[in-house]
């Protein structure tokens, strides 16, 4: 696949000053709700090394766990299917909507089922999929991914969606208040759940012990998709499991906390079998993830998807979530994507300025800046780096290993600073010169000088 | 104690009067300076970029010149990063653990190693605001991030609160990158340019008159954002201040 440019992509975001404005207002917002709300927890840095800790535990004993899952589930009436891949987990959910005669689906977000790209699937063979979370609903409508994994549609303005619902539902193009356009979604989907025949959600955490799993969302989506039809398929990736409820309450207390600055998730719904006269099954998906497992960045598997780091990431939020390209975009995305494709995303572990913040809110601490170097050096090991940086790396890299070289190149810099003149310095051959005024050129050297001091 | 200055190029061509501020100031507080009068790199945009594997020789001259002293001080966070936590394309040697950890960027030096208490020939009646570029901020933790709970400090605020008539003023946005990032203003201009202004324009809605650095790789960039929009704001390095400018 063709390799994403997320620079350009960024570049034609940034520009629009109101969409992304509004973008690094609404998400600087949220970081700055949760650090009020990890501030009145006076163990918030302990709970972060502990969940953490769980995490890298139940990912090194991941087998054992799986199935003392699965033989839990098992035995609470939960039919658990394996998939290796994307591909694996689209055919069972087909499968068993076949089975069942299922035409119409609801279904809760899931990051899991944009990764297997299960909307797309289910669409050309003919079942009718509607996404109940509103953010998710109104990508869906736009044919656009999910631009944030918990804000999928925070990119838009409001009259974007009084637009798009215009369009697709019949509204009034003119009307862009929230409470009539919420009405709008609810008056359409309300009819979609009860009809439906099957719904759908993703998973945030199995729990080996029971056998049970958890869905925490803010609109309770998942819940009326997983509870009104009669048949209710979950899917969850190997890497949420947790070993039990004695660990759960740890990352309750620290996803929604991280996510927008909430204490709890308006919704952290428990499933632990099928409703009564209800079929439940459950996808437990591979996808890479063990591959992931065995290698340098395994950490990556510890995420929760809280999206903490897409929100406090100065390049994010000035980028715009589409510009990644990918199913998780931000600081996560540029260090998973590679692991999936690394020609195509060879160019995300440089939408980075290094600045470190990410790692610092994730509440399980993926050593996120870390990874970035790695990814970057990966890319140029691999050879999928740019060529025209590989020859200014190996040139320069003769040049600076010289002091007279060294010498040189500072000299022409400030020479150049000089004596070019102004009209030239700030064309378009000096992409610096868009944005900055270029530096005065100072009189001498630091090193000029002290050799004068030396010589008085 | 014997000391090793360093300064990195962009300082020394870009940057002067900060490198002699330091120097200036270490030897005002009895410090005994070799500067080794041959320009060296420390190999950091080859890191940044992921070409480790063509830093090799380059780390290994900047072993060559600075082993074997009681500490390397440098007026830059991003050069003393560079080479205690990313220099490793050299091989691992005893000589190059022990120069990896004492490489000591100037504000930790001063507060750490030295604890200067004052600095008396120092007096700035200004309104500063002070900006943590982030890699002295997150990877030499010269302050406490927003981002991180637990009890506030700060290193650079702590050493400008000992320069009589000083005024300190934050941003609303404390510690957000201001978008330089190195390698990242080149490769990205379009965003960089933007974190910058969004940057400078909090320094400016914050009434500082100056924007008071560690690093001048950040203040070359802001600098750069402030000329083009017409702020009404300067740039200077923390150790002008310390040493006694007077603006």
């Amino acid at each position: 696949m063709k390799q994403v440019n997320q620079v350009k992509n960024a570049s034609a975001f940034v520009k629009d000053s109101a969409h992304r404005s509004s973008h690094d207002k609404h998400l600087w917002d949220a970081r700055m709700r949760r650090d009020k709300t990890a501030a009145a927890i006076p163990e918030w840095e302990e709970m972060r090394e502990l969940a953490s800790a769980i995490k890298k535990h139940t990912l090194s004993n991941l087998d054992t766990y799986l199935e003392r899952f699965e033989e839990n589930a098992t035995r609470n009436g939960i039919h658990v299917h394996w998939a290796r891949d994307a591909e694996e987990h689209n055919r069972i959910v087909y499968d068993i909507f076949q089975q069942h005669g299922v035409k119409t689906i609801t279904k809760g977000k899931s990051m899991l089922h944009e990764e297997c790209g299960l909307r797309e699937y289910l669409a050309e063979r003919g079942i009718d999929l509607a996404e109940a979370d509103l953010g998710e609903r109104i990508q869906q409508l736009d044919g656009q991914r999910p631009s944030h994994i918990v804000m999928p549609a925070i990119h838009k303005l409001r009259e974007d969606v009084a637009e798009l619902f215009a369009e697709k539902l019949g509204s009034d193009p003119h009307n862009d208040d929230p409470h009539y356009l919420n009405k709008v979604m609810r008056n359409d989907m309300r009819k979609r759940f009860v009809k439906a025949d099957a719904g759908m959600s993703g998973v945030n955490f199995l729990l080996a012990e029971t056998g049970g799993f958890v869905v925490c969302t803010n609109e309770g989506n998942a819940d009326i998709s997983a509870n009104v039809p009669p048949l209710y398929v979950a899917s969850a990736g190997i890497e949420k499991m947790i070993p039990g409820p004695e660990q759960l309450p740890l990352f309750i207390r620290l996803l929604s906390r991280s996510a927008l600055g909430f204490a709890i998730t308006q919704y952290t719904s428990h499933y632990h079998g099928p409703a009564e006269g209800q079929e439940l099954h459950l996808v437990l998906v591979d996808n890479g993830r063990t591959d992931r497992l065995a290698s340098e960045t395994w950490e990556v598997l510890k995420c929760i998807r809280c999206s903490a780091c897409f929100n406090t990431c100065p390049v994010f939020r000035r980028s715009g979530g589409l510009s990644y390209e990918a199913t998780y975009a931000g600081p996560i995305g540029i260090v998973l994507e590679p692991s999936y494709d690394l020609h195509r995303y060879a160019q995300l572990p440089y939408a980075c300025t290094h600045c470190g913040s990410c790692g610092n809110v994730c509440p399980v601490k993926i050593p996120i800046p870390d990874y970035v170097f790695h990814w970057r050096k990966e890319v140029v090991e691999q050879k999928e780096d740019l060529l025209s940086h590989r020859y200014e790396m190996l040139a320069g890299s003769k040049a600076l290993a010289s002091e007279k070289l060294v010498e040189a190149g500072e000299k022409f810099t400030l020479a150049a600073l000089k004596h070019t003149p102004h009209a030239l310095m700030a064309s378009r051959f000096n992409p610096w010169a868009k944005a900055h005024e270029m530096p005065a050129a100072p009189e001498k050297t630091f090193r000029q000088w002290y050799r004068e001091q030396q010589k008085s | 104690m014997k000391i090793a200055f360093f300064v990195p190029c962009y300082v020394d061509a870009l940057a002067p009067q900060a490198a002699i501020a330091s120097y200036e100031l270490l030897q005002k507080l009895g410090v005994e300076i070799d500067y080794p009068d041959e320009p060296v790199c420390c190999g950091l945009p080859f890191t940044d970029m992921g070409y480790d594997q063509y830093a090799g020789d380059i780390e290994q001259t900047f072993v060559d010149h600075f082993s074997g002293y009681d500490y390397v001080v440098t007026p830059s966070g991003i050069c003393t990063d560079q080479v205690r936590n990313h220099f490793t394309a050299v091989e691992q040697t005893p000589e190059v653990q022990q120069l990896r950890g004492r490489m000591y960027e100037l504000v930790e030096f001063l507060h750490d190693i030295l604890q200067v208490e004052e600095f008396p020939w120092a007096s700035f009646p200004h309104k500063v605001a002070i900006h943590n570029a982030c890699h002295s901020l997150r990877y030499l933790h010269h302050a406490k991030p927003s981002e991180l709970m637990g009890p506030a400090f700060s290193k650079p605020e702590a050493l400008l609160r000992k320069v009589p008539g000083i005024e300190i003023v934050y941003p609303e946005r404390v510690d957000e990158c201001c978008g330089f990032g190195g390698t990242f203003s080149i490769w990205d201009p379009d965003v960089s340019a933007q974190m910058g202004k969004d940057k400078v324009t909090g320094f400016n809605n914050a009434g500082a008159s100056y924007v008071v650095s560690a690093d001048y790789s950040c203040l070359l960039h802001q600098g750069g954002v402030i000329n083009k929009l017409g702020l009404p704001l300067r740039t200077i390095h923390i150790a002008e201040i310390l040493n006694g400018a007077n603006a």
